[in-house]
């Protein structure tokens, strides 16, 4: 090959492989710029005076006397609605049926707009459900239903060749010549006097507990079961993974059984989460009931039994890269095989082993398949450290999931879904860059 | 006629220390007397790699408190023959020997013989220095605190015997909380050196010692070996001629696996009977 052909194929080659790098960058960009703004706006976002009423009734947080004398000025603007309502409330009655049955289906979603804005009216029955009880505590949200207050949203037929086009026209329409035309003009231009928004910190999003299944509240149940599923799957797999490296490297000979050992871990390694799941469920829920039925510790064995090849692997990278001059020094002065191990071997391999470790930590963190059979529920208390071996934990992973398909109110809670992402994501991304950090400090001593 | 000179070269050591070196001593010999006792003796003893035989059928006494050079080519089985002495050829899985290789009375490659116990009283220097990654006192203390020294006090008289011996005190004295990585070479070669005498062994293996080092440091280590002679039976591995003939009392030529001749240094060098020594020690092959 001459030397112009080698060039145009070494520039061409570093072209596709900044290309490609570029690329992956983007698609990066791509995830996390909305998981991070996303994420960001469960803890920082501008609530209304509902969200301090709600955190101080049911979190006991806040000032009682700032947030009394809120709710006075609130209810001063507040009460006028009220007012508008219960004489709307009486002209209803007065009118013919015919025409106030035509005016009672916008009149209910006008009473739906505003009981999600306020809570519950005054007349209404006292709510059951926690969601119920309070109004809107986000101001974008408030928005929105002022939004679905003024506006009655209609399809557009009229061209059968397109999609039916949605628009909306103002429901003041529907109520003119009525005491309750007064209402729209007035909601529009006092709605920030009768919800206060205010920017909030709520750092209590990481430390409080969900309340109404995350409608409100905080994810700390969450946290502490991811906590609790990964640190527990280490407790297992860490000390097993290093024995086992330590068996293939300084021990096993160079035989039939042992490269079967090796290809199994190998294919361990390879088998898809959800297998691990099932086989969790079957063998240590049902087989040898670890537990009655889902709980942390069945899990984390599952998830050990999933990150044991990693740490396997890992730890026996970093065994054999440990220079052989060590282990003949230390031979040498008259040591024994595991005493070897354990003052030289180890020692010198534990930054590798460390950082494999930690990954490992990261993959169990984030693992949902393993534990849908075998310790995840989707709405559950915290639990506390006795409870491991009997309960089963809500996790990040698994509610990820769970809130944005299948939860009954998913639109409402964006917000609460994109805080576990970027929670979960931050974890991993936590214990990856204190495995960087802890191997570099041990390198750094070893090297002297 | 060569017994009779054997112990006169023992009546004049006994008289003048070991440096009498004059005396020529026959390769073949059996047993020689006070002066020369054998430290460790091979008869037929052969090793093999797999198939290969690296050693072959060697018999030969390495005679107590004296310095003994083996020489040779690249793969001629010097280093194998030496690492064979305190087993480290164990750790290669092929590796197996043949024949009988005694120390002190002893059979190392013995049915029963505990490595372990034998590596305490043969000591190894290797081709790369290849401190642990550890403070320099730990480095020193490793063998003691192996064999169960415990009280501080003890462990740092030993580690400063140890490194005075090994011409290294009084410069680490200030740092021994350092790592011994920090050394320079030369430094790092005597501290492995003096990590192995802190075992207190009997005997001193070093491979290639200096072929890592700078003519500065393998000046050093010369001198070292020079200060350590007559207390240890010292066996050094060596590709440098002039080293050999320098630092020896007794060499030992290796050719293809065959001890092709062991004689006192100074005859072995002047004066060879085979011709393969002639031609490797001067210079015809290498």
């Amino acid at each position: 090959m001459d030397l112009g052909t080698r060039k145009i194929l070494d520039r061409s080659f570093t072209a596709v492989g900044i290309t490609s790098i570029l690329l992956m960058a983007a698609a990066l960009l791509v995830v996390i710029v909305p998981i991070f703004s996303g994420g960001i706006g469960a803890i920082f976002f501008k609530g209304t005076i509902e969200h301090r009423k709600l955190q101080y009734n049911e979190f006991g947080n806040g000032d009682k006397e700032v947030m009394q004398r809120q709710i006075e000025e609130t209810n001063a603007y507040r009460s006028r609605v009220f007012a508008m309502l219960g004489e709307f409330d009486a002209e209803l009655e007065s009118m013919e049926p015919a025409e106030s049955k035509a005016l009672r289906s916008s009149y209910k979603k006008v009473r739906e707009a505003l009981a999600h804005l306020f809570g519950p009216l005054p007349g209404d029955p006292e709510p059951i459900l926690t969601r119920y009880q309070y109004g809107t505590t986000r101001w974008e949200q408030a928005e929105e239903a002022l939004h679905d207050l003024m506006y009655v949203s209609k399809w557009d037929y009229s061209d059968p060749t397109q999609m039916a086009k949605q628009y909306f026209v103002p429901r003041t329409d529907d109520f003119k010549g009525t005491k309750l035309a007064a209402l729209f003009p007035y909601m529009e231009e006092n709605l920030v006097n009768m919800m206060l928004p205010e920017q909030t910190f709520y750092w209590g999003f990481i430390t409080d507990r969900s309340l109404d299944s995350h409608i409100f509240g905080g994810i700390w149940a969450e946290i502490q079961g991811t906590f609790f599923l990964a640190v527990g799957a280490m407790l297992f797999a860490f000390p097993l993974g290093v024995t086992a490296a330590i068996y293939f490297t300084e021990y096993a000979k160079d035989n039939i059984f042992t490269s079967i050992l090796r290809s199994a871990n190998s294919t361990l390694a390879g088998v898809p989460s959800i297998v691990f799941g099932l086989f969790g469920l079957a063998f240590f829920i049902n087989t040898i009931k670890v537990s009655e039925s889902k709980s942390v510790i069945a899990g984390s064995l599952t998830l050990a039994i999933m990150i044991l090849p990693t740490i396997i692997r890992a730890a026996e990278e970093a065994i054999l890269a440990v220079p052989k001059t060590y282990k003949e020094a230390s031979l040498s002065l008259g040591s024994t095989k595991w005493r070897t191990i354990v003052t030289v071997i180890l020692p010198a391999a534990l930054p590798g082993i460390i950082t494999g470790g930690i990954i490992s930590l990261g993959r169990a963190a984030g693992e949902t398949a393993p534990i849908i059979f075998t310790a995840a529920v989707s709405v559950g208390a915290t639990i506390g450290l006795a409870d491991v071996f009997s309960s089963p934990t809500p996790a990040l992973s698994w509610n990820i999931y769970n809130l944005a398909s299948e939860h009954e109110a998913a639109n409402e809670i964006r917000h609460v879904q994109y805080g576990m992402v970027l929670a979960l994501i931050s974890i991993v991304l936590l214990l990856n860059l204190s495995a960087i950090l802890l191997r570099a400090r041990i390198s750094k001593k070893l090297k002297g | 006629m060569q017994m009779t000179a054997v112990e006169k070269e023992a009546q004049t050591s006994a008289a003048a220390g070991s440096s009498n070196r004059e005396i020529f001593l026959p390769p073949e010999r059996q047993r020689i007397k006070d002066g020369g006792t054998p430290h460790v003796s091979a008869k037929n003893f052969s090793i093999f790699y797999g198939n290969f035989e690296a050693v072959k059928k060697v018999t030969a006494d390495i005679l107590s408190k004296y310095v003994t050079a083996i020489i040779g080519p690249s793969g001629c089985g010097k280093s194998t023959f030496l690492r064979a002495i305190n087993r480290m050829n164990d750790l290669i899985p092929s590796c197996y020997a043949t024949g009988t290789l005694m120390f002190d009375g002893e059979d190392i490659y013995g049915r029963y013989t505990d490595e372990v116990q034998l590596r305490k009283k043969i000591g190894m220097v290797f081709q790369k220095p290849n401190p642990f990654p550890k403070p320099i006192f730990d480095n020193i203390a490793y063998g003691p605190r192996l064999h169960g020294v415990k009280d501080k006090k003890t462990l740092e008289e030993i580690v400063e015997k140890s490194l005075r011996k090994a011409a290294l005190w009084d410069e680490v004295k200030d740092r021994l909380d350092r790592n011994a990585l920090g050394l320079s070479g030369g430094q790092q070669q005597r501290l492995c050196v003096a990590r192995t005498l802190a075992v207190e062994p009997d005997i001193l293996l070093l491979d290639e010692p200096t072929s890592a080092l700078d003519p500065k440091a393998t000046a050093k280590i010369e001198d070292l070996i020079e200060e350590l002679r007559g207390s240890y039976t010292i066996l050094i591995v060596t590709h440098n001629m002039q080293q050999a003939s320098r630092v020896s009392d007794y060499t030992m030529f290796y050719y293809e696996g065959d001890l092709i001749e062991y004689a006192p240094t100074k005859q072995l060098f002047t004066n060879p009977r085979d011709q393969v020594t002639e031609d490797y020690i001067t210079g015809r092959f290498s």
